[in-house]
């Protein structure tokens, strides 16, 4: 109870305390280096500038593209039923467990030069097209984002209460006086705020970027960054980049605040509502394409990854393998390491006064991206170590506290429920301290426990980001074997790799999860 | 006994204050309109909310700065009384120990609990395969084996029939004179004050009134209480 006049225990006074620093210096720690480093933006070639005008061009059409595509395939979502409809609402929210790397691999399948697509356009006499460069870098934003965008707009359709429609339908409002009197108030107040969290995930797009961009016309500021450092060996031209980025992150972080964007990930999404303006072939055509076209937009690349890879995983040499197992351990490092922050934060949250504080630090790492973190990181220990040696730890490390705020968003809910309905209750029985932990707040957090775990290292196992700043020739991660692959154009081995990649991210999300759930008792 | 030394309680805008003592041993009914206080005063006696100025004093002992677990009373709440990832006999043994490193001793203790309430043989049984009564009388089971002088209700019986309610009362009364406890039970009905057969304590308009016989105080209830036990007629 938030009322509680119980002190927070002393050990979970430590593990606040811990958490906290290590988001701080990881956010503020790199943050200050960076700002140490940076020289003036006079130091910004005309090729910068042109990065800083492409992030946020590219980003905010994506986030558009994304939106637009999204609302009728959220209206058909809200008001159709049909079989399979269930599983398509789970099946929106793996992309966040998918690696954008295997995304790419899955769309150069079907949109790349020798694709499906441009294999069916030669047929028909036209002239191929390039997914590089500005629109595919956009696809690539729209096929990651598209299933968000439309869970969120989902999301708002389905806040509008039956109740209203029946009303509507009372009065005999049709399709047309629907979409005026409530669904475009409603997609007024929920579009900003989904338009302002997909641009917030394309401004710190780094892999899309490194794969489908590049050049002068097609180089985003996280790739800029990080060919400043990597190719050019110039710390204080990334730091002003860096500077940049934060800069645009935290503009876009204050939007999204301001208008408080909505948790994508909630329950409830399964069921559909009655509707009695919807029954004309129109509209029923209208769903039908929307659904279809999308399920095609978002399946095909997949399934492409599947098809080419499932045969060239056998095959795969031994250095993609040990790249794997690279990537598990980094994994599960970097998800014990995320709960280890996590678990006390959502407690400490659940029962302090100063709520407030603990969650916006939590929070904190969304206002910054993996390269500015990165690149502070490089900064404070190059001149101490040998970082390439580090680079696993350090990659491990970045990926716990940028997934951070996700795991925040599923543990404080599930700490503040326990706290409410069992705080005072073992409180009367004197239960605290670890005897709490184990008796009341593990068992009953488990199911939260294991959905974090799951985000964690399903996230971190297809991170390419941090791990291409520090990583030499012989510690890279799955990813990173999977990006040089596909440099190299060893076709076969990519899409092994790809393959791999896809499972094992699926695979470490579904064990957590599963396991936290099964038998979690009632 | 329990003391309520000029004691004051806020919560918000929300004011309550006693000054009364109730006799150790004594079955004392807490009754007045909804959202008086009841709750909150028990709250306060229970450690969950921190009065503001007075003194809660339990045989000359002040509670202040006692955490809920180490004040000598056991309490009921009106629901979540049992922890539903734990079995009965889990659930019952964080009466005795919060860690639960149980001896033998302890464990037959907790048997012979359930087997008092009429819960026999249900150590391994989930709190959601048993009905509302049931729940209830496990939750009463702990209390009992808590042994700690002082038991508060704080409508922990209000979810069930006017029946088991009965049966609930009549088991908390013959709990209450096998331990020797002091009872301090929050009820809307008047009729379980009167079942209880003890001294009533009126909570209503910011005060806590002194406790008198039930009987006395439902004969001729003060201005405070009369709006809340009797209908208007018109």
């Amino acid at each position: 109870m938030a009322d509680s006049t119980q002190p927070l225990s002393p050990a979970l006074r430590i593990g606040v305390g811990l958490a906290l620093a290590a988001v701080l210096a990881l956010v503020l720690g790199t943050l200050a280096a960076v700002l140490a480093r940076a020289k003036g933006f006079g130091a910004l070639g005309p090729a910068d500038w042109a990065a800083v005008r492409f992030t946020v061009n590219q980003a905010a059409i994506s986030a558009a593209l994304s939106i637009a595509f999204a609302v009728p395939v959220a209206r058909a979502l809200a008001r159709r039923r049909f079989v399979g409809r269930g599983l398509l609402v789970t099946a929106l929210g793996a992309p966040f467990l998918l690696p954008v790397i295997v995304a790419v691999m899955g769309l150069l399948t079907i949109f790349g030069r020798a694709g499906t697509l441009n294999g069916m356009l030669g047929l028909a006499g036209v002239q191929p097209i390039s997914i590089y460069g500005f629109g595919g870098v956009v696809l690539a934003h729209v096929f990651l984002n598209l299933p968000l965008a439309v869970r969120l707009l989902l999301h708002g359709w389905l806040a509008i209460p039956a109740e209203r429609f029946r009303l509507a339908a009372s009065l005999g409002f049709g399709t047309g006086a629907m979409l005026r009197h409530l669904e475009w108030p409603m997609l007024r107040a929920v579009v900003p705020s989904a338009f302002v969290a997909i641009l917030l995930i394309c401004l710190t797009s780094f892999t899309v970027a490194l794969t489908l961009g590049g050049g002068p016309r097609a180089t985003t500021l996280e790739l800029a960054i990080y060919q400043a450092l990597r190719f050019d060996f110039d710390p204080g031209r990334a730091a002003t980049l860096a500077v940049l980025q934060l800069a645009l992150s935290a503009l876009a972080m204050l939007l999204a605040l301001k208008l408080a964007v909505p948790a994508a990930f909630g329950a409830g999404l399964d069921r559909p509502v009655q509707r009695w303006d919807a029954d004309g072939a129109v509209p029923r055509a209208a769903d039908a394409v929307a659904l279809v076209g999308a399920t095609l937009f978002l399946a095909a690349p997949l399934a492409a990854v599947v098809v080419e890879g499932s045969g060239h995983v056998a095959g795969l040499p031994a250095s993609v393998w040990q790249a794997a197992l690279r990537s598990l351990g980094v994994a599960l490092g970097s998800g014990a390491l995320a709960l280890a922050m996590a678990l006390p934060l959502s407690l400490g949250a659940a029962r302090s006064r100063r709520r407030g504080w603990v969650e916006a630090a939590g929070m904190l790492p969304l206002a910054t991206s993996a390269l500015v973190v990165g690149t502070g990181l490089m900064l404070l220990l190059r001149p101490l170590t040998n970082v390439t040696a580090l680079a696993l730890p350090v990659t491990a490390a970045v990926n716990a506290v940028m997934v951070l705020p996700f795991c925040l968003r599923v543990m404080s809910p599930a700490a503040r429920t326990i706290e409410a309905d069992y705080g005072r209750l073992a409180d009367s029985l004197g239960l605290a301290g670890a005897a709490r932990l184990r008796i009341l707040i593990l068992p009953r957090m488990r199911p939260a426990l294991g959905f974090a775990a799951g985000l964690a290292t399903a996230m971190s196992m297809g991170d390419l980001g941090v791990i291409a700043l520090f990583a030499g020739a012989d510690n890279a991660t799955l990813p990173l074997a999977l990006y040089r692959l596909m440099g190299a154009y060893r076709t076969a081995d990519a899409a092994g790799a790809a393959m791999l990649l896809l499972a094992l991210s699926l695979a470490l999300f579904w064990v957590f999860d599963r396991g936290g759930r099964i038998d979690a008792g009632s | 006994m329990l003391v309520l030394d000029h004691l004051e309680i806020a919560q918000g805008a929300f004011r309550l204050s006693a000054d009364l003592q109730i006799e150790s041993g004594a079955l004392t009914a807490v009754i007045g309109p909804s959202g008086a206080g009841k709750s909150t005063l028990l709250a306060a006696i229970a450690g969950f909310v921190a009065p503001v100025s007075g003194r809660i004093l339990w045989e000359g002992r002040d509670l202040a700065g006692l955490a809920p677990g180490a004040r000598p009373l056991s309490i009921l709440f009106q629901e979540q009384n049992l922890f539903p990832h734990l079995d009965l006999a889990t659930n019952l043994g964080l009466g005795l120990r919060a860690d639960l490193r149980l001896t033998g001793h302890d464990r037959m203790a907790v048997s012979a609990a359930l087997e008092r309430v009429g819960l026999g043989g249900m150590e391994r049984r989930r709190p959601a395969t048993l009905s509302g009564g049931q729940q209830s009388r496990a939750a009463l089971a702990r209390a009992l084996l808590r042994a700690r002088p002082l038991m508060l209700f704080d409508e922990p019986f209000a979810a069930l029939g006017p029946a088991l309610r009965a049966e609930m009362l009549d088991l908390v009364m013959e709990i209450a004179a096998e331990t020797g406890a002091t009872v301090l039970m929050v009820s809307h009905d008047p009729a379980d004050a009167l079942r209880l057969a003890g001294l009533c304590v009126v909570v209503a308009e910011g005060r806590v009134l002194a406790p008198q016989p039930v009987a006395a105080l439902l004969a001729d209830p003060p201005a405070a209480l009369r709006g809340y036990l009797v209908a208007p007629k018109n």
